[in-house]
């Protein structure tokens, strides 16, 4: 039977002036909830950052018989229990809560990166044995799991870096190391589909040695995808940090975390709400506006919606 | 009368760049009992043309946007989705281009042409089961009794291909459309499936719309055949006719890119290909829509579209080349 | 289908090993020994102290110790609490059902809001239902629980003082007001849980059906003149659950986060609440075991979703 195809090879059409990073910033502005997040989020880290140039009031100046006051000219956020600055204190447990957050996001996309390289570039028995790793790690309790590290570690930092110090380590070390395997899924994945694309095989047959093509010619092809991952971190990191101090077990009295101010507010909920409402609202607009921050980039880097 | 009249329809598309004109003023008719082939390059828009029909294109984003669709004498323009469903594999059946993706992996293929039954005739689940039973095996296939419980992925492409068709005439509809059924599927298999069909045709009677970018398909099982080029039909004539007198530049260029193994070696000419690629059919230039393409492109075919006008009993194209000579 | 279970269970089994082996080296990594903090506690008399260090091997090589010590885990030997002064694992039977009771209640109450709200939304997709439950869904999800457990307290027992905000174990009534007073109690904690999982599966619903919704099958169910009601719950949805169960197999480590900071907010007497108790009070043979229980109810969970898998899905389960 004859038979035929017509379809012949499109021609692309041409842009002018394209350039990958303006088509993204294009497309993630067309996100309008991510737009509003990252002006939010940028508003946040200056207040946290410049704040205790602008507010110099104490965080630890106790005034028991302002205790418990709602917000007011001289407390705008109120105070807690012992007369504190509660806007303060969050002015400088906000730098604590955001950098536990990047912090541990910096480990879990390291190792996850390392381990998902690995997994992708050997062919062997080591990148089976790093997948069953992976899908282990998924498989733990991660809070269980956190909690039992920091009551087994924690004395023992603590006598090395001091108990801020010491805590700071832990958590993120434990946040990150917990929470590496979607990363290191994303890059194996990017590695499996990239390693047999022509542009590294053309690489390959040039002589480029293994590390070269994958610093090259993978890892920046696998940089979408991870800096998503890496963004969603961020916001569980913040909210692991915040679950541990809120559970009485994360930083100690005198380091107001978010989570730890809301600990401390929790048994006073019907004479001073808003002790509660201020951290807790502080952790869900940093939370949300890095989620929404994560959805406008996954528009934004996500190659195939293009066109 | 006949039994499907296609007049003017426009079907649009909603895109970001723009209003995508899939099908823009065809005019298509299919009389009782007899096969249609409508022919033409990947986005020509045959397939926007078959869904239109029973609106199984997606809306939004599609939307039809003129014309009319008279079934039996009944517009189907203006009913709902939900009207619809009385008339779908009921009056009209439709086998698709994938067989191994039309079919629900989850179900077995006897529940999946049993639910088509049983949604338009009056049988109980036995009976149901009994039909469907009958239908594999007039589709032939092997101990159809056991493979009615079997699922889709226990099937080969050309089994399933079999599947469609017992599922799309389960219901004896008075019209198959059939969507390039044989595309997907192994040389061998394909003349198996079109004979098939062809033989389900003469058992059953019904009109048979196959649309199909092969011509040797078309040769094969056409009795009259529809040409289309971006979202218009340029040339229609009944099967020999076409063959043998061809009229429009594309019909002749799609006739002229067929291999030849007929003709012995010094009678053998080199197998021309039509140049350049279907228009993107968002904001189209004015004028014939296949002019860039086209060898014999004089200044009026850019300037104003060709109409659609009869050039012989039943014989229809749309050229300026016809008005000069 | 019976073998396919048979063999997820076999494929469960090293899964459970290699958990116990991550809980077995950080207990021999940390420092001053958890094992022998017993044997050395001199609140313990000699001759437990000499029993125990005879029964975890201290002495042993680590391989060694680690086979005793899976041994006696896997006989449901986990040893004593001193704090509570009775068995763990007696410990641990009085508070899993309590903990099971919220965290089933919750995943129902989830299952409840997430089908249907993420069905409709993605039949609809881009309307304003659908934006509205995506923007719900987003905050949901960003709210961590101890925020929503605090602001329901603030709403529902300050404020409007409905319900109460401590959970009680001894209630004094029996029969009818009894159990509704279980109910009542259960509300807050139940939504709490309830809603958070509810936001992260309403999108994995939706996402779900809308992968589905555009694939060709659905369309020849359309051209069958099903309707539109029964093309989406027998063809769409149908196969949208496939992924959506292995998504929320996916989350339920972080359900089991989420039921701790919830019992201990409302002082549910789980085993989440036991967990951060007994850390407080040094108690590790209860940390140990409330752990690997927790590692053992993933597992579990995950099990039971590979089995609904097969069981939604003939591709697998023939193979």
């Amino acid at each position: 039977m004859a038979g035929l195809t017509l379809a012949s090879p499109s021609a692309e059409p041409q842009r002018r002036g394209y350039s990958p990073w303006r088509e993204t910033w294009r497309r993630y502005r067309r996100h309008r909830p991510a737009v509003v997040s990252a002006v939010l989020l940028l508003l946040l880290i200056a207040a946290v950052v410049l704040g205790p140039f602008a507010w110099r009031v104490s965080i630890s100046d106790m005034d028991v018989v302002a205790g418990l006051q709602g917000p007011s000219l001289a407390h705008p956020f109120g105070t807690d229990d012992l007369g504190q600055d509660i806007l303060a204190r969050m002015i400088y447990g906000g730098r604590i809560s955001l950098a536990v957050g990047l912090a541990a996001m910096l480990v879990s996309v390291f190792v996850g990166t390392l381990i998902g390289a690995l997994a992708g570039m050997s062919r062997g028995a080591l990148g089976y044995a790093l997948m069953w790793l992976t899908d282990l790690f998924l498989s733990l309790p991660q809070l269980p799991l956190l909690l039992m590290l920091i009551y087994l570690f924690r004395d023992g930092l603590k006598a090395v870096f001091g108990p801020e110090g010491g805590i700071f380590i832990l958590i993120v070390l434990v946040i990150g190391g917990l929470r590496w395997m979607p990363v290191a899924r994303l890059v194996r994945a990017q590695f499996l589909s990239l390693r047999e694309k022509e542009f590294v095989e053309a690489a390959r047959a040039l002589g480029a040695s293994p590390v070269r093509q994958v610093v090259r010619h993978i890892l920046p092809n696998a940089l979408g995808p991870v800096i998503i991952a890496g963004t969603i971190d961020v916001a569980a990191a913040i909210i692991a940090e915040s679950t541990l101090s809120f559970l009485g077990l994360g930083f100690p009295p005198d380091t107001p975390t978010w989570g730890r101010i809301l600990y401390d507010a929790k048994d006073f909920l019907d004479i001073g709400p808003h002790w509660a409402l201020f951290p807790g609202g502080a952790i869900f607009i940093a939370v949300v506006a890095i989620n929404f921050i994560g959805d406008g980039l996954r528009d934004a880097l996500d190659a195939r919606k293009v066109i | 009368m006949a039994l499907l009249d296609i007049k003017g329809l426009k079907t649009h598309f909603t895109t970001d760049a723009g209003i995508l004109q899939a099908v823009d003023g065809v005019d298509i008719s299919i009389n009782r009992g007899e096969t249609l082939c409508v022919v033409g390059e990947s986005g020509c828009g045959k397939t926007v043309t078959a869904m239109s029909i029973l609106k199984l294109i997606a809306m939004p984003p599609g939307k039809i946007v003129a014309g009319e669709i008279m079934f039996e004498g009944r517009d189907l323009v203006p009913l709902t989705s939900h009207e619809l469903d009385d008339i779908r594999a009921k009056e009209i059946g439709f086998i698709f281009q994938e067989p191994m993706t039309s079919l629900n992996p989850v179900l077995t293929i006897g529940e999946q042409i049993a639910e088509s039954l049983r949604r338009h005739e009056a049988v109980t689940k036995k009976q149901a089961l009994e039909r469907t039973v009958d239908m594999l095996k007039l589709v032939q296939i092997p101990n159809a009794a056991g493979r009615v419980h079997h699922y889709p992925h226990q099937f080969s492409g050309g089994m399933r291909q079999r599947v469609m068709i017992a599922m799309a005439l389960a219901c004896r509809p008075k019209l198959v459309i059939a969507d390039e059924p044989t595309t997907a599927l192994d040389v061998t298999i394909q003349a198996q499936i079109l004979d098939l069909l062809q033989d389900m045709k003469e058992r059953f009677g019904m009109a048979v719309m196959l649309i199909t970018h092969a011509m040797g398909v078309v040769a094969e099982t056409a009795q009259r055949v529809v040409v289309m080029y971006a979202g218009k039909v340029v040339e229609e004539a009944p099967v020999d006719e076409l063959f043998g007198n061809p009229r429009h530049p594309y019909t002749q260029g799609l006739i002229r890119s067929i291999p030849r193994i007929d003709l012995d070696a010094a009678h053998k000419t080199r197998l021309e290909a039509i140049g350049g690629s279907v228009p993107i059919l968002i904001n189209p230039t004015p004028g014939c829509r296949f002019a860039p393409r086209c060898k014999y492109a004089m200044s009026i075919c850019t300037e104003r579209e060709p109409r659609l006008r009869e050039i012989a009993p039943g014989h229809r194209m749309a050229c300026h080349l016809g008005d000069a000579s | 289908m019976s073998q396919y279970v048979l063999r997820r269970l076999m494929i469960a089994i090293p899964s459970l090993l290699g958990i116990s082996l991550v809980l077995f080296i950080v207990l021999a990594l940390a420092p001053g020994d958890p094992f022998g903090e017993l044997a050395t506690n001199p609140n313990v008399p000699p001759e437990v102290q000499a029993a125990l260090r005879a029964k975890f091997g201290l002495d042993d090589p680590i391989y060694l110790r680690y086979l005793h010590w899976l041994a006696a885990m896997a006989q449901g030997d986990w040893g004593f609490s001193f704090v509570s002064r009775m068995n763990v694992d007696t410990l641990i039977l009085q508070r899993l059902p309590t903990t099971l009771y919220v965290i089933g209640s919750a995943q129902l109450l989830a299952l409840a809001i997430a089908i249907p709200v993420g069905v409709y939304a993605a039949t609809r997709p881009y309307s304003i239902f659908d934006q509205i439950a995506n923007t719900f869904a987003f905050i949901g999800f960003s709210l961590p629980t101890f925020f929503t457990g605090i602001l329901f307290i603030l709403i529902f027992s300050v404020k409007l003082d409905w319900l109460p905000f401590v959970y009680s174990t001894d209630i004094k009534a029996t029969g009818i007001p009894w159990v509704l007073e279980m109910i009542r109690q259960a509300i807050m904690p139940v939504m709490v849980l309830g809603l958070f999982q509810a936001a992260s599966m309403t999108r994995f619903v939706r996402s779900a059906m809308l992968d589905v919704i555009r694939l060709d099958y659905v369309t020849t169910a359309r051209a069958k003149g099903l309707g539109q009601a029964k093309v989406i719950v027998k063809h769409v949805m149908r196969n949208a659950m496939i992924p959506v169960v292995t998504l929320i197999a996916l989350q339920m480590p972080a359900v089991f986060g989420g039921a701790i900071v919830t019992e201990q907010i409302f002082r549910i007497p789980g085993i989440g609440s036991l967990l951060i108790s007994s850390i407080l009070a040094n108690d590790t043979p209860v940390v140990m075991a409330v752990t690997f229980v927790f590692a053992c109810l993933v597992v579990l969970f995950n099990l039971i979703a590979d089995v609904l898998y097969g069981w939604l899905d003939p591709r697998i389960s023939f193979r």
